[in-house]
């Protein structure tokens, strides 16, 4: 297994360092001693099968779950992310599976939700411009900002989503399955722009099921499975490499099903 | 123009343009489901025509005086219910909150010869008190408001009880400045005129301003015309009902400081951080607590305001009936206070409302307990019909929310 990479320097400072992290939820343990390292200009993909723990991963970092055990450092001092909002002031910024828009407000206001310009005497103007400038960036196609998020579709709040992650400028921003939701030229813009987010030195963490995505951005593949560390990859890897590690076999469905399809072929032996 | 507007560069998208396109807008925005405060003002208006068929003295305007007096004191508790509502919670002891706030200011004031505003000031700071501990309890303890307002309900009454003692009751002396702005002070008819202009003039002097700085920004703007209209159109109403108003006794001074509230309210609903966030929160609770807003502190806010604006209520409606007694807050109050802001079009499932909803709706309430009590009807049927327009009024609302959803409108 490629498990590290003497000759491949890391890309900048470590922005994120996990050591020892695990996550309870009574009996079950969704994450145990995660080791996990993301570096500034650098996109980590995080991917392994449902129940993985990724989804859980995430919500650690972003403050909605705390950890039971481990240590968390962000910008090289260790954290302890209370709550969203302590995640948010330091610089991570996250965009849900379930996107957490709220569907009663507009556009404008679900982007600057919790960072309205000027508290006291909102001041809508400024905040319309800035929405669709960050909106324009991912070229969303967006009819109206001052519709209720309510109105749009399932891409559309994906990118509301994302541009609201956006607003902050994070140090290190994570998206759960951002491009599950969104049609092709969309994600095309969303992975164009992961690009541009890591080459502004910033730090990515992303989930997600699409092969063909996380091999298109991920300097890094980091594999969990049933909450633990499992391999982490190049993205020049081999699917069979990728599936092993996600399944924890190399006798598995998606090798099986590789290996009917072509019969003329011998399933390739395990490392 | 070269390029065109950052917000209309999607052809797909129908814009409203000039007066005529207004219009349009609106009677779309109606059909799809999003009724605002339509369906109040038609209910209004047959209600006021049932009222002035069978009795003309409805309409006169110290009957419409009065009934602005009696608006005022239940409108104050309507406002404080409309900010638990937008946030999804609800509080059941406004009713006795209100009773023992005059029972305090009565005792304070008659009985202990406090001064009336120290008096005032301890009565909406026990209010403020009692907003924050049905915070805590549901912040710390995740003790449901409903439950915890309903023994608040019975809790604060017993408190009133206990305060007021064997006597039952404190009289409040007729004369003194409280008892006078209860039931006597009006705007004086000039000074009443120059108001009923600001609102107008606040409106063109905003909606010009905003223009402007639309247009600067390359976002489309409101026409000039259409700004105007909507000035004229407000204003020429407003200066209309003051001198029907000033034929009578004229607009009063409690009705003037209830509409304050609800303009302050309604500014700090909609204008602020604090208000998005209240909205944010009635409207889903998670993402506002991931998008990092202080859930916590937003139901510690809204509480307290709905609490101590109970208070308030109570100590205007002492003033109004010049006495402090057991029965005040009791009966009718409490659903009545919540029932205004829900006829007024505040969701009882949260993240949609407004400060206006309770104005609408207190109007829509007491007009139906005044026109009955002119015609000599019992507060049986009194009590009968309010319930129906209550139900009618939740079912329009539940039936516009379900064409909202199907028109893609929240």
């Amino acid at each position: 297994m490629a498990n590290d990479f003497p000759n491949r320097a890391a890309p900048g400072r470590p922005v994120l360092s996990l050591r020892g992290v695990s996550k309870n939820f009574g009996a079950v343990s969704a994450l145990t001693d995660i080791e996990l390292d993301v570096h500034a200009g650098e996109v980590v993909a995080l991917v392994g099968d449902n129940g993985a723990g990724k989804s859980t991963l995430v919500k650690l970092l972003a403050g909605v779950h705390q950890p039971t055990a481990g240590t968390i450092t962000f910008d090289g001092r260790p954290v302890t992310l209370a709550n969203p909002a302590a995640a948010l002031d330091l610089g991570i910024a996250t965009v849900f599976q379930d996107l957490a828009l709220c569907e009663n407000l507009d556009v404008v206001a679900n982007i600057f939700l919790g960072r309205e310009l000027s508290p006291l005497r909102l001041d809508e103007v400024a905040m319309e411009v800035r929405a669709w400038t960050l909106l324009n960036e991912l070229s969303a196609r967006i009819p109206s900002v001052r519709d209720v998020v309510a109105s749009l579709s399932g891409g559309q709040r994906q990118t509301v989503a994302i541009a609201r992650s956006l607003l902050l400028d994070p140090k290190l921003i994570m998206l759960d399955e951002p491009t599950a939701a969104l049609g092709v030229a969309q994600t095309a813009e969303v992975l164009n722009l992961i690009e541009r987010v890591r080459d502004r030195g910033h730090a990515v963490i992303m989930i997600s099921h699409n092969m063909e995505d996380v091999r298109a951005v991920a300097d890094r593949i980091v594999v969990l499975r049933l909450g633990r560390n499992n391999g982490v990859f190049l993205p020049d890897s081999s699917n069979q490499e990728l599936v092993a590690a996600i399944t924890g076999a190399t006798e598995n469905a998606v090798s099986r099903r590789a290996g009917r399809r072509q019969s003329d072929q011998a399933v390739q032996e395990a490392p | 123009m070269n390029s065109p507007l950052l917000d209309r560069a999607d052809v797909r998208v129908k814009h409203a343009d000039g007066l005529a396109g207004s219009v349009r807008a609106f009677v779309d925005r109606v059909r799809s489901g999003d009724l605002g405060a339509l369906p109040v003002l038609v209910g209004l208006v047959l209600i006021w025509g049932v009222f002035t068929s069978l009795n003309p003295v409805f309409m006169s305007p110290d009957n419409l005086v009065n009934l602005l007096f009696d608006c005022s004191t239940v409108g104050v508790i309507s406002l404080g219910i409309v900010c638990v509502l937008m946030v999804g919670q609800i509080d059941l002891s406004v009713g006795s909150m209100s009773g023992f706030a005059s029972a305090m200011v009565g005792m304070l004031w008659v009985n202990q010869d406090w001064p009336l505003l120290p008096a005032i000031a301890a009565a909406l700071a026990v209010g403020a008190a009692v907003g924050a501990l049905y915070a805590v309890l549901l912040n710390r303890l995740g003790m449901p408001s409903f439950v915890a307002t309903l023994s608040g309900l019975l809790a604060i009454l017993g408190l009133q009880l206990y305060v007021l003692g064997t006597s039952g009751s404190i009289n409040l002396p007729y004369g003194s400045a409280m008892v006078t702005f209860g039931q006597q002070t009006v705007i004086a008819a000039g000074i009443a005129h120059l108001l009923a202009l600001a609102p107008g003039a606040a409106m063109l002097a905003i909606g010009l301003r905003t223009r402007a700085r639309r247009a600067a920004a390359r976002l489309s703007a409101a026409s000039v015309g259409g700004i105007a209209a909507r000035a004229v159109v407000v204003t020429v109403l407003l200066e209309a009902i003051v001198a029907y108003l000033n034929r009578g006794r004229g607009v009063p001074l409690m009705f003037g400081v209830f509409l304050a509230l609800a303009v302050a309210m309604d500014y700090a609903l909609t204008r602020t951080r604090w208000g998005r966030s209240m909205n944010a929160v009635g409207g889903n609770r998670e993402a506002a607590r991931r998008a990092g807003i202080a859930v916590d502190r937003i139901y510690l806010s809204a509480f307290m305001l709905c609490a101590t604006l109970a208070a308030l209520g109570g100590v205007l409606s002492a003033a109004r009936l010049a006495s402090a007694s057991q029965q005040a807050g009791t009966g009718d109050v409490n659903l009545n206070a919540i029932a205004a802001a829900v006829i007024g079009g505040t969701s009882l499932f949260g993240g949609r409302g407004s400060a206006y909803s309770a104005v609408l709706g207190v109007i829509v309430i007491q007009s139906i307990a005044s026109g009955l009590t002119l015609l000599n009807l019992s507060s049986s049927l009194r009590f009968m019909i309010t319930g129906a327009v209550l139900a009618i009024a939740v079912i329009v609302d539940s039936l516009a929310r379900q064409s909202r959803v199907s028109h893609g409108r929240a």
